[in-house]
């Protein structure tokens, strides 16, 4: 199985002290790979890095066979990569259509961007209801749907998604994870899923890596990860 | 009463330009989160531009394309030239550096075209056409109120209605969020800037033939009851600046006709002050906060 | 009340170990004192010395630029304090200026109506000058405190425009664009010995030194720090229980009043008062010469006063060593100086936000880096 996304001894950070330190992951084409730790642990990070928003002071990664330092940010989605960001990133002054929208107006194909959006309006019903609606009426659930459902309209290949669960009842994250399992099965999605909420996240999981300022301390599957007492102990508290 | 009817929809056109230079800023503003002191001086600029090409060619109209293009190119000029390479966190900054570009265009108009008042006409009669007695619009006020409806019913659909409005939306909101969504943000900034001048050079072209001529300073006091209209209608948003513009037309016209034909500088002085003490979030802005 | 007694009074007040800690500020703060008095005794001397060298010359002209150095230095200095320090941004100085130049000139030519052209005349006419403008600084200054950055450029600007259009709305009072014009009273009895120019550089040196000292002890005053806190971090400083309008305020009516007697100076070494001289251009200039200068530090405000009396200097010799057609010459006298200025304001604010003080501290640490270096 070959890895869609390759991240090799990337170092990287705000200042003069790096954050990330020598980070190197590897994730299967058609995986969930969780990425767990505590927080400031620079998981936010890692993904920043990966899309570019912050620029690598060593490393490299490659996606689908392109190193990606020689990708600008806005040009990414174009190659399949989708970065949902740490809060989600509604544009709160945006209509949920608007939202929603934007995910696909990088297309020359408008036909295309249409079923795209029609699609995505499909799986989320609830958006559909409240196409009108302004970003900042949304509750917290929906905003997750919108800003998930937007990074689809792009039919990403990969999938950054950090901390999706945050701030969601039980019940809406089990959704949620269901539903990135369902986008696995059914149409091969990869996704780098950050989470503090480690139990959600290991029950969709393939792979897992444990990271621990700024460095992945473990790398091995979930299922090892979710079985393994000491592991869970010694890295993830419980 | 008649009075009355004719300061009203003389105070309608005067406000009609206020709108569409108070746009301007809104645009700008919403873009970037800077008020652009520069706005005037730029609008004089391109007014510049037409009076040469209309007094080469001798035509009104091609001087009105000439500033149009001219306040597109010099918007983009000044954002990609200037204002990019300034740093945001105090924003202070923002503001010493449009002043530097007042002081330039300033500089570099006076040398070319000298400090003197140049004629500028307009293309219509501003004589008011006379109803039942009373003046009220002339045909040049006609022509300004058509021109700043267009703009803004163009503004609107262009915000609503296409992709590129979409796209510049996302960007001032959200540029970051943008950027990984495949919007070129810089590139919306540039054309948020090129699409304000272009609106603030209209402005200029509207207003110029109403006063002394062309001149440096042509566009200080426009600027500022510009500036107050803006806040009167709140920064952020495009429709209260519309109407802010046709609120402050009619006061100062109102003021002037009935107090003293000199109390233009006055009266906007005591209305900033009023708005900005009294509803502090301008009269149409959704946030309540001025601390920018 | 002198500042040591001052603190000695809050000693009194606070709590014992308090009243250690500012025994020992109150101790810095007093040496500070002594040394800016020293500074303060040798700027003058150096300035007299220089104004006889000067008058020495036979170039009168010397001597009024010297003054009109000093004018400036007032109200860059005041201006520095209000936005360098207080993080305040002000558009309107130049009408503050305007209003000080009013007072002064009212005042001279009301008293000269009465007969009175003796020098005390002068005095008065600045003093009068000042409390206009502190008058017209505390009305703006409690507007200016509730609004921040752009808002408040704007209504400055508004302010910079109208102060001088209102002349003429009431030219009864103000004479219109014409302007007042009057005969400063200068001490006459003895003109072989003092020039004109001589005696209005004097004038100006007085002025200005005790503008610079006194600014310079407010700011490294309790005061000052509350100042410099407000303009940092107004969420941190309002924690720490400083009245941010209170200081706002404050700062608004000190610089105004600095503005002020920088107006009356000017009004007195011109000897007249009129719209022309204070528009918004003069506003905009005395924004630039403090950024020029180098905000944050009263340093700067004097770069700043040297600039705008020699830049526009300097733009005219070279127009006039042009020897260019009389049209083009009069297009590019002032809009040369203009332009000048305007780049500089852009590229210092992008490439070297300290100014020429910045600059000049820059090459100093250098300089003496490289002789510690060297010396070990
Ligand atoms: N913009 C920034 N500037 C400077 N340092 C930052 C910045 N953002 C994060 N950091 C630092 O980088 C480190 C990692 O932060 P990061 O946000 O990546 O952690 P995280 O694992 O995502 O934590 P959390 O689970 O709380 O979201 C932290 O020590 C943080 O203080
Ligand atoms: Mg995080």
């Amino acid at each position: 199985m070959s890895a869609i996304l390759e991240i090799n001894g990337v170092t990287a950070g705000y200042g003069a002290a790096p954050v990330l330190q020598d980070v190197s992951i590897s994730v299967p084409t058609g995986t969930i790979c969780a990425v767990l730790g505590a927080n400031g642990a620079g998981k936010t990070t890692l993904l920043r890095t990966l899309s570019g928003l912050l620029k690598p002071t060593a490393g490299q990664v490659v996606f689908d066979g392109q190193d990606l330092r020689e990708v600008k940010v806005e040009h990414l989605i174009r190659l399949g990569l989708a970065h949902v960001p740490e809060g989600r990133g509604v544009v709160t002054e945006l209509t949920v259509d608007e939202n929603l929208r934007l995910g696909g107006l990088w297309r020359k194909d408008r036909a295309d961007a249409r079923r795209a959006l029609d699609e995505v309006y499909q799986l989320f019903e609830p958006l559909q209801r409240r196409r009108s609606s302004a970003g900042h009426q949304l509750s917290g659930g929906e905003r997750q749907m919108l800003a998930l459902g937007r990074a689809l309209v792009a039919r990403p290949k990969v999938l950054l998604l950090d901390e999706p669960s945050l701030g969601l009842a039980p019940r809406v994250t089990a959704q949620i994870m269901a539903l990135l399992r369902q986008l696995r099965d059914d149409t091969g999605l990869t996704v780098l899923l950050v989470e503090q909420n480690v139990r959600s996240a290991l029950s969709v999981a393939d792979e897992g890596v444990v990271m621990s300022l700024g460095r992945v301390v473990v790398s091995t599957s979930a299922e090892q990860l979710r079985g393994d007492d000491e592991l869970r102990h010694a890295y993830l508290g419980f | 009463m008649d009075k009355l009817l004719s300061l009203t929809f003389i105070g309608l056109s005067r406000g009609a330009v206020y709108s569409a230079f108070a746009l301007a800023l809104v645009l700008i503003w919403r873009a970037a989160r800077i008020v652009n002191f520069a706005q005037g001086a730029m609008a004089v600029a391109t007014a510049y531009a037409a009076y040469s090409v209309t007094k080469a060619t001798d035509s009104y109209w091609l001087g009105f394309v000439a500033a149009l293009v001219g306040g597109l190119v010099l918007g983009a000029l000044v954002e990609r030239g200037v204002m990019r390479f300034v740093d945001h966190s105090a924003p202070l900054n923002n503001v010493i550096v449009a002043l530097g570009v007042v002081l330039v265009i300033t500089a570099i108009v006076g040398m070319i075209y000298g400090n003197q008042f140049l004629p500028f006409e307009g293309p219509f009669d501003q004589r008011p056409l006379m109803v039942g007695g009373t003046g009220l619009l002339s045909p040049y006020d006609l022509f300004v109120l058509g021109t700043v409806l267009l703009i803004v019913v163009l503004l609107a659909l262009l915000f609503t209605r296409t992709p590129v409005g979409l796209r510049m939306r996302a960007s001032a909101f959200a540029p970051e969020v943008s950027r990984l969504l495949g919007v070129n943000v810089a590139g919306m900034l540039t054309l948020g800037w090129a699409l304000a001048a272009a609106v603030g050079a209209v402005g200029g072209m509207l207003v110029i033939p109403t006063e002394l001529g062309l001149h440096p300073h042509a566009m200080d006091l426009v600027f500022v009851s510009a500036f107050t209209a803006a806040v009167v209608g709140g920064l952020d948003s495009p429709v209260g600046a519309v109407i802010g513009g046709i609120f402050v037309g009619l006061v100062l016209t109102y003021s002037t006709g009935y107090i003293a034909s000199d109390i233009t500088p006055v009266a906007i002085l005591v209305l900033l002050l009023v708005v900005l003490l009294v509803r502090p979030g301008g009269l149409f802005s959704t946030t309540a906060a001025r601390h920018v | 009340m002198t500042a040591t007694e001052e603190v000695e009074n809050t000693r009194t007040q606070g709590a014992t170990t308090l009243a250690r800690a500012s025994t020992v500020r109150g101790g810095a703060f007093g040496r500070t004192l002594v040394r800016h008095a020293v500074y303060a005794l040798v700027a003058i001397v150096v300035l007299i010395v220089l104004t006889s060298a000067l008058a020495g010359t036979g170039n009168t002209f010397l001597n009024y630029q010297l003054a009109m150095v000093c004018a400036y230095l007032c109200a860059t200095a005041g201006l520095t304090f209000l936005t360098g320090i207080n993080g305040q941004l002000s558009l309107g100085h130049g009408a503050l200026m305007a209003t000080g130049a009013y007072g002064a000139a009212l005042t001279i030519r009301a008293l000269a109506d009465r007969g009175i052209e003796a020098v005390w005349a002068v005095f008065v006419a600045l003093l009068v000058g000042v409390l206009a403008a502190l008058v017209v600084g505390a009305v703006i200054g409690a507007a200016a405190a509730r609004l921040r950055g752009p808002y408040l450029a704007g209504v400055t600007t508004v302010i910079a425009i109208v102060v001088p259009a209102i002349t003429t709305t009431f030219d009864g009072i103000f004479k219109g664009d014409q302007g007042l014009s009057f005969v400063t009273p200068s001490p006459g009895a003895v003109p072989a010995l003092l020039s004109n120019e001589e005696w209005q550089a004097y004038l100006g040196i007085g002025c200005a030194v005790l503008v610079m000292f006194l600014l310079a002890n407010l700011i490294s005053s309790r005061f000052g720090r509350q100042f410099r806190a407000v303009a940092n971090d107004e969420v941190a400083a309002k924690l720490s229980g400083i009245n941010i309008a209170r200081t706002q305020v404050l700062a608004f009516v000190v610089s105004a009043g600095c503005a002020g007697l920088g107006g009356a100076l000017m009004a007195a070494i011109t000897q007249q008062a009129a719209p022309g001289a204070y528009s918004l251009t003069l506003s905009l200039y005395l924004l630039m010469a403090i950024v020029i200068g180098g905000l944050g530090s009263l340093a700067g405000a004097v770069w700043g006063a040297l600039l705008l009396v020699a830049l526009p200097d300097l733009s005219t010799r070279i127009t006039d060593s042009l020897e260019l057609s009389p049209d083009l010459a009069q297009k590019l006298d002032g809009n040369l100086a203009l332009a000048i200025f305007g780049l500089f304001l852009i590229i210092v604010m992008i490439v070297a936000p300290g100014g020429i003080q910045g600059l000049v501290r820059r090459l100093s640490g250098r300089l003496s880096a490289r002789r510690r270096s060297a010396g070990s």
